[in-house]
């Protein structure tokens, strides 16, 4: 009588959580519509409502109306940006069952962005497409390295292993970088601003090229939330369970790294979003990463929106580019988990 | 009886063979660093023969040639050893009491704190000389002082340190860029230089507060390298052995943070100098002797030979920063390989 009871319980504590979920879900939709909302209606210059819609038809007649039709491209690359690191720090906390993992502090938008840097300054790329495949395959390099040295010696992958390989990657790419783009005055400038990341610059033409590797990485990883949910058991028991271990792992990371390169190819290496959003989506929806992964992608786009309209407010009548807002806001959630895990588990 | 004996010599001769082959190390580095002294002595746009390097070494007066050798050569060659040995000894404090080669001052952020006051002072505040000096020291300590609290949860651990110091440093980081990204064009040269690490214009001026904080920090350092010996072998053999924990702990950290606070404050973060230096020096000292000498001459040799071949070897002249940081990522795969074999082995 008991067991029936507790089934009992549990189905409904099942569908009370899938009603939840849909809950969370109307919710975050809401709040990502404000967000849009927000993002083309603040910024540095004020303008009333009615430039608004204007402006948002496409009207570019007044001052007022070409500011909210520059605000509309930006808004759908923060949306487009923050739903792949999003979803690709999700899949990548799930393939290396590592509570830290994040394209910024495993070292991989630094690998992007150095990879994009030797294409402008060795072989004279000038295409976003060029910078697209540079960029991914740089942003693939530096996974597979920093997934090397981090599983080194006993114990594989830790989570600290990982973040201290994925920092000192970081560190020799940027110096490297800098080497590069030190003797060449022309190109400088344009390469300092653009690895802030930043999406204020952001154009339809800058958009379209990253389109296609955009769906394919999260139709990539979209299609290994089982496999990442059998992952997440560990390789023993997901291997027994008819998952095949290694290619579930490979083609997650491949759809990651889509999704990391081509965002960092049109804005630059943005950090922390990867880190943050999956944490606080799992607090919502739990660990199924067959919620877990759409919702990180939607939280990842009002996250970066938002952090980009309080980089408009914060700073005016200058602008701070979304890649240090969203280290501002990340760095202490990441200092918030180090410090709630026991020792063990670092 | 006769066996005992036998193992006795053999032990001795060991001993001698290895005496023998640390005091060979030593003199070959000391020699090293004399050649590359000479070397930074003689060399330049042009060159200067070493017998009159030596006379206006020995206090004759040659036109031209002891203003190019006594003011802009010798302070140069000074300052890169001082530094060098302030980085290489912080360094290897560091890497042993958190028994993790790869946690060096620059990964875990007390670099990033001195170069992101540093850098504030600079660009913001207009600064220079002494006082971007101490306010960089200033930065370090609190730096230091921050994540040591933000990782104290009964108790500090290492491993939560590491972490939640890559988490202040990715924030300090776009710190950095937000401030140069507000930069003006002429404080901006200023500010990078600085951020690459350089002893170019070096004056004597420079080298006086590096000397001091080596000779003090350096100084208690040394005095008590057998207790960090013996922390080494771990927390609890170390107590067992008689050591103050708290106390020693608490001197030897904040030492080497002025050391390396004081140095990166008038030469900026030279990359990886500290990072390197203790696993080179660990190999030179040998097993069960304290590495602390050879990582500071270990330092001294990377930076001065980093700086000779950034300016004379290599197409087109780079500050030593990036010469030493690009020689990180060949080290990272040095440890992957190293690691791979061992593992073989076992």
């Amino acid at each position: 009588m008991t067991s029936a009871g507790s089934t009992a319980l549990t189905l409904d504590l099942l569908r009370a959580s899938r009603r939840g979920r849909v809950l969370w879900l109307l919710v975050v939709l809401l709040v990502l519509t404000c967000a849009c909302i927000l993002s083309v209606s603040f910024g540095t210059r004020d303008v009333d409502w009615a430039d608004i819609i204007a402006g948002v038809r496409g009207s570019t007649e007044t001052m007022a109306q070409a500011v909210v039709a520059v605000r509309v491209p930006r808004t759908v690359l923060a949306i487009l940006a923050g739903a792949a690191l999003g979803l690709a720090g999700a899949v990548m906390q799930g393939v290396t069952r590592n509570p830290l993992a994040d394209p910024g502090i495993l070292g991989v938008n630094a690998g992007a962005a150095m990879a994009v840097v030797i294409g402008i300054a060795w072989f004279g790329m000038q295409t976003l497409h060029a910078f697209m495949w540079t960029a991914i395959l740089g942003a693939g390099l530096a996974a597979c390295f920093v997934y090397a040295i981090g599983s080194l010696g006993r114990g594989g992958a830790t989570p600290l292993k990982l973040a201290l390989a994925g920092a000192a990657t970081s560190i020799a790419a940027a110096s490297f970088t800098v080497a590069i783009i030190l003797p060449r005055n022309d190109i400088a400038g344009g390469v300092r601003s653009w690895q802030i990341g930043g999406i204020g610059g952001a154009s339809f033409e800058a958009i379209l090229p990253a389109l296609p590797f955009l769906m394919v990485g999260s139709f990539l990883c979209l299609l290994s939330a089982r496999s990442l949910n059998l992952l997440a058991l560990g390789d023993e028991a997901a291997a027994g369970l008819g998952a095949r271990v290694a290619w579930a792992r490979g083609i997650a990371a491949l759809g990651a790294i889509l999704l990391c390169g081509a965002t960092t190819a049109i804005c630059g290496p943005i950090g922390f979003v990867g880190l943050v959003v999956p944490h606080l989506c799992r607090l919502l929806v739990g660990v199924d990463h067959r919620w877990l992964l759409p919702f990180s992608a939607l939280t990842g786009a009002v996250l970066l929106i938002l952090a980009d309209v309080a980089g408009r407010l914060i700073a005016r009548p200058t602008e701070m580019d979304v890649g240090i807002v969203t280290a501002f806001i990340g760095a202490p959630v990441f200092i918030w988990i180090v410090r709630k895990r026991r020792v063990r588990d670092l | 009886m006769d066996e005992h004996a036998k193992t006795v010599t053999w032990i001795a001769t060991l001993r001698r063979a290895r005496h023998q082959t640390r005091l060979r190390l030593g003199l070959v580095m000391v020699g090293l660093l004399l050649i590359g002294t000479g070397l930074t002595l003689i060399t330049g746009p042009t060159m200067t023969a070493p017998m009159d390097v030596l006379r206006v070494l020995t206090g004759h007066d040659l036109p031209g040639t002891s203003f190019v050798v006594l003011e802009l050569r010798l302070p140069r060659a000074i300052l890169s050893i001082l530094t060098g040995m302030s980085f290489g000894l912080g360094g290897v404090i560091f890497q042993t009491l958190l028994k993790n080669p790869l946690a060096s001052p620059d990964i875990i952020g007390i670099s990033a704190g001195a170069s992101a006051a540093a850098v504030f002072a600079i660009v913001m505040l207009g600064w220079s000389g002494a006082a971007v000096s101490v306010t960089a020291v200033i930065a370090g300590l609190a730096v230091a002082l921050l994540i040591y609290l933000l990782a104290w949860r009964d108790g500090v651990s290492g491993a939560r340190l590491i972490l939640i110091g890559i988490g202040i440093s990715a924030m300090l980081d776009s710190m950095i860029a937000y401030v140069l990204s507000r930069a003006p064009a002429w404080t901006l040269q200023d500010a990078m230089r600085w951020l690459t690490g350089s002893v170019n214009g070096a004056t004597l001026d420079q080298a006086v507060p590096v000397l001091l904080s080596l000779l003090v920090f350096g100084g208690i350092l040394l005095a008590r390298r057998g207790n960090i010996e013996a922390m080494r072998l771990g927390d609890d053999t170390a107590a067992a052995l008689g050591v103050p924990l708290m106390r020693e702990k608490v001197v030897a950290v904040m030492s080497a943070v002025g050391l390396i606070a004081v140095a990166t404050a008038v030469a900026g973060p030279i990359a990886f100098v500290a990072f390197l230096s203790g696993p080179m020096a660990k190999r030179i000292a040998g097993p069960g002797r304290s590495p602390l000498i050879a990582a500071a001459l270990v330092g001294a040799l990377l930076v001065l030979l980093g700086d000779y071949a950034g300016q004379h070897l290599l197409i087109g002249r780079y500050p030593v920063g990036i010469v030493t940081g690009a020689l990180g990522a060949p080290y990272l795969i040095f440890l992957i390989i190293r690691s791979n074999r061992n593992e073989r082995e076992t």
